[in-house]
């Protein structure tokens, strides 16, 4: 598979060369905390991209119209909305701040003119509308323009209202808050195929939610040992299936991966104070029921080589990112070192492992003093599942063609910038001589990490964020 | 306001920490410069200094006032791991031994530091487990309680969950009160790993070679307690430990 560092430049044929499109945010070396970007995400169609940052903030970018006269330039993005989803909040019982960092966004299908998301934070998962207006309506009966109320027994004629344009507004309102059901930090949300539920996950527990209910939730997965002295294992991540409706996957900081059932029929739980069978019980408002604990349907772990082993095993098999394919036929885990697919028919190993930067396996316990090994990076599949993506430090990320095995190291940064300039390949050097424009594992930047990351449904175009800067590229159109 | 300053912005903290732990030698000494990095594993057997490391972030971790509990475990499984391959009668390095594992040698220096260290995560862990049983109470069958009060996810955190008890007692009712009363403050005092103090949830372990000690640098332990110690004097007055 991919070796450390990058590959030679693409030959042409059906690999990308990815060009610069745009840079958002702030180009001071000073970095606001809070302009850390900490999500992205391309709703359905991709015409709508969306960040989150460790202030709260939400901001929507829109894909602008293709320009006619420049058939080669595609669609620029540009900001659509931008309001504070979140808010720091204090816990008066615990006595401490619950952060207003956004930890995941996911949108919803279209299903009108307005556009719908999620948004989360630790706590409390808040579903927005994003909805345009361009027209008001004027000549009101009851109030003046400026919004007085007029006397009504002053009206003697009535009129009809008629709409006017306007400049184009467009409002974010919360229309559901989904709070208090999460006793540990929320690490994902999923939406599901059905588009009326969706799924989110801490580090002990899963909660299935109806759109439209804000007071209840169903607990579908407990990984919360009676006695906390035994917790050895926390849930990283969950996602639904992209079709099946009934099924979702979640990885653990111990590397497994599991893929369950809701319909699952053999309901077991050791746990539950249940009793009896049939489906799970609404019980009174604000109140959290806990279903029957689901038995996991499959677990996906790839046994340890023991070559390899050593006291970081662990903490580089956490899992930090798990998504499934388009197809829903396969699955990406991300872990420290590498990127792994799996093949959901197949539990025993995957079917495809890419290195990411294997050249830090022997600074492990570098890393491990400044924290970096804790990183959690995500990943993301290309439109046609052909291609993958996931990020490294400074500022690099990597792409990975499934079907040609070559592999690329780019770089988001603002040296790269001019318009549709390509992208050069990266390649660090492990040890030796030190080739031109190679640069030596000691010379990387490990506060630059590119931890998110988003590919357009459709298009070759990629969201990459880089601290507090978002950077769009695009392939090159022939 | 109760806002324990310091222990919210990790970011913040990492970097008042940064000076700790470049003071801390990590060895490199079984990399050999004329080999490819690549090629060279760590050795199966730790330094005490990546021990030390792992204790200290272990402490870091459980002070933030809610401790990111992936970090936790991912760490307390790690440490369990590096004192299982330095115990000299262990034969499977890998496999962490539980807080009530017999096998551990009573008079193990390292052993009992474990011991210590792993009754104390135990018991401020599960009385994470209490007061999200607490308060539930009537409801057995609900896992969390009204929303209006958000229960568990008390941190295993030494001065926060010191904080919550006393601090936050007119808030709590008296019976949550005593969860507090077995909460071995042993670690308050001046040294590190002192033997348990009247209450501690008995570790198999409750014995001999606890004074010794890790071999912390005494500058690292008095900044820990001083940090400690500043802590609470910052919500009340020092009081018989509590």
């Amino acid at each position: 598979m991919a070796g450390a560092g990058g590959g030679g430049c693409p030959a042409g044929g059906n690999d990308l060369q990815w060009c610069f499109s745009q840079v958002k945010g702030a180009i001071d070396e000073d970095v606001a905390e809070a302009d850390i970007i900490s999500t992205v995400e391309f709703n359905y169609s991709g015409d709508l991209l969306a960040t989150g940052d460790k202030g709260g903030r939400v901001v929507i970018f829109q894909r602008e119209q293709e320009n006619k006269s420049r058939p080669h330039s595609r669609g620029e993005y540009n900001v659509y909305s931008t309001f504070q989803s979140h808010e720091p909040e204090f816990d008066y019982l615990k006595s401490l701040e619950i952060e207003e960092k956004i930890n995941k966004i996911r949108w919803l299908p279209q299903q009108n003119a307005a556009h719908f998301l999620l948004s989360t934070n630790d706590k409390t998962i808040k579903l927005w509308k994003i909805s345009e207006r361009d027209k008001r309506a004027e000549g009101y009966n009851l109030k003046d323009e400026d919004g007085r109320l007029r006397d009504p027994f002053r009206i003697t004629a009535l009129r009809v209202p008629i709409l006017k344009p306007m400049d184009l507004m467009v409002e974010a309102s919360p229309r559901r808050i989904f709070a208090n059901a999460h006793t540990y930090h929320i690490n994902s949300i999923s939406v599901n195929s059905d588009h009326e539920t969706y799924l989110s996950a801490d580090d002990l527990r899963i909660n299935l939610w109806h759109l439209e209910i804000t007071d209840r939730s169903f607990n579908i997965v407990d990984i919360k040992p009676v006695n906390m002295e035994e917790l050895t294992e926390v849930i990283t991540a969950a996602e639904f299936h992209p079709h099946q409706c009934n099924v979702f996957v979640y990885s653990s900081s111990k590397g497994t991966i599991r893929l369950c059932d809701m319909r699952s029929s053999a309901l077991c739980d050791r746990h539950s104070k249940l009793t009896g069978p049939g489906p799970p019980l609404e019980v009174s408002e604000a109140q959290k029921v806990k279903a029957r604990k689901l038995t996991d349907w499959k677990v996906f772990e790839e046994p340890e080589d023991p070559s390899s082993r050593s006291f970081f095993s662990e903490i580089i098999s956490s899992i930090s990112d798990v998504r499934f394919s388009h197809s829903g036929r396969y699955m990406m885990t991300r872990d420290y070192l590498s990127v792994k697919v799996w093949d959901l028919n197949m539990e025993s190993r995957p079917v495809e492992t890419h290195q990411v930067h294997e050249y830090l396996r022997s600074k492990l316990c570098s890393l491990y003093e400044n924290d970096c090994i804790f990183d959690k990076f995500e990943c993301c599949w290309g439109g046609s599942d052909s291609a993958i993506m996931t990020g490294s430090y400074n500022n690099f990320f990597r792409m990975f063609d499934r079907n040609t095995r070559r592999d690329v190291t780019l770089e988001a940064s603002r040296e790269n910038s001019k318009p549709r300039a390509s992208l050069k390949p990266r390649k660090v050097c492990t040890g030796g001589k030190r080739k031109k424009d190679e640069i030596s594992v000691d010379s990387l930047d490990f506060n630059k990490k590119i931890l998110h990351t988003a590919w357009h449904p459709a298009e070759n175009i990629i969201a990459v964020a880089a601290t507090n800067n978002l950077y769009i590229f695009q392939d090159k159109v022939n | 306001m109760m806002l324990s300053k310091g222990l919210k912005r990790k970011r913040e903290e990492e970097e008042e920490e940064e000076p700790e732990k470049e003071a801390l030698a990590v060895d490199t000494w079984w990399l050999d410069p004329r080999l490819p990095a690549v090629a060279q594993a760590p050795p199966a057997v730790p330094s005490n200094s990546l021990l030390d490391l792992s204790v200290l972030k272990l402490h870091h971790s459980l002070r933030q006032s809610e401790p990111d509990l992936r970090h936790l475990v991912l760490l307390v499984n790690t440490l369990r791991r590096i004192q299982a391959s330095m115990e000299p009668e262990a034969t499977l390095p890998s496999v962490p031994s539980p807080p009530e594992a017999p096998g551990v040698a009573a008079d193990s220096l390292l052993a009992s530091s474990d011991a210590a260290l792993s009754a104390s995560m135990a018991s401020l862990l599960e009385d994470l487990s209490h007061i999200e049983g607490l308060s539930q109470a009537p409801q057995p069958l609900v896992d969390e309680g009204p929303p209006g009060r958000p229960s568990g996810g008390a941190p295993p955190g030494l001065g926060a969950l010191d904080l919550l008890g006393p601090a936050t007692g007119c808030l709590l009712d008296d019976e949550l009160e005593g969860l507090f009363e077995d909460i071995d403050t042993s670690m308050y005092d001046s040294e590190l790993w002192a033997p348990a103090s009247e209450g501690l949830k008995p570790g198999p372990e409750d014995g001999p070679g606890k004074e010794e000690g890790l071999e912390l640098d005494e500058a690292q332990l008095d900044y820990l307690l001083d940090v400690l110690v500043g802590t609470q004097a910052l919500e009340r007055p020092p009081g018989p430990g509590r």
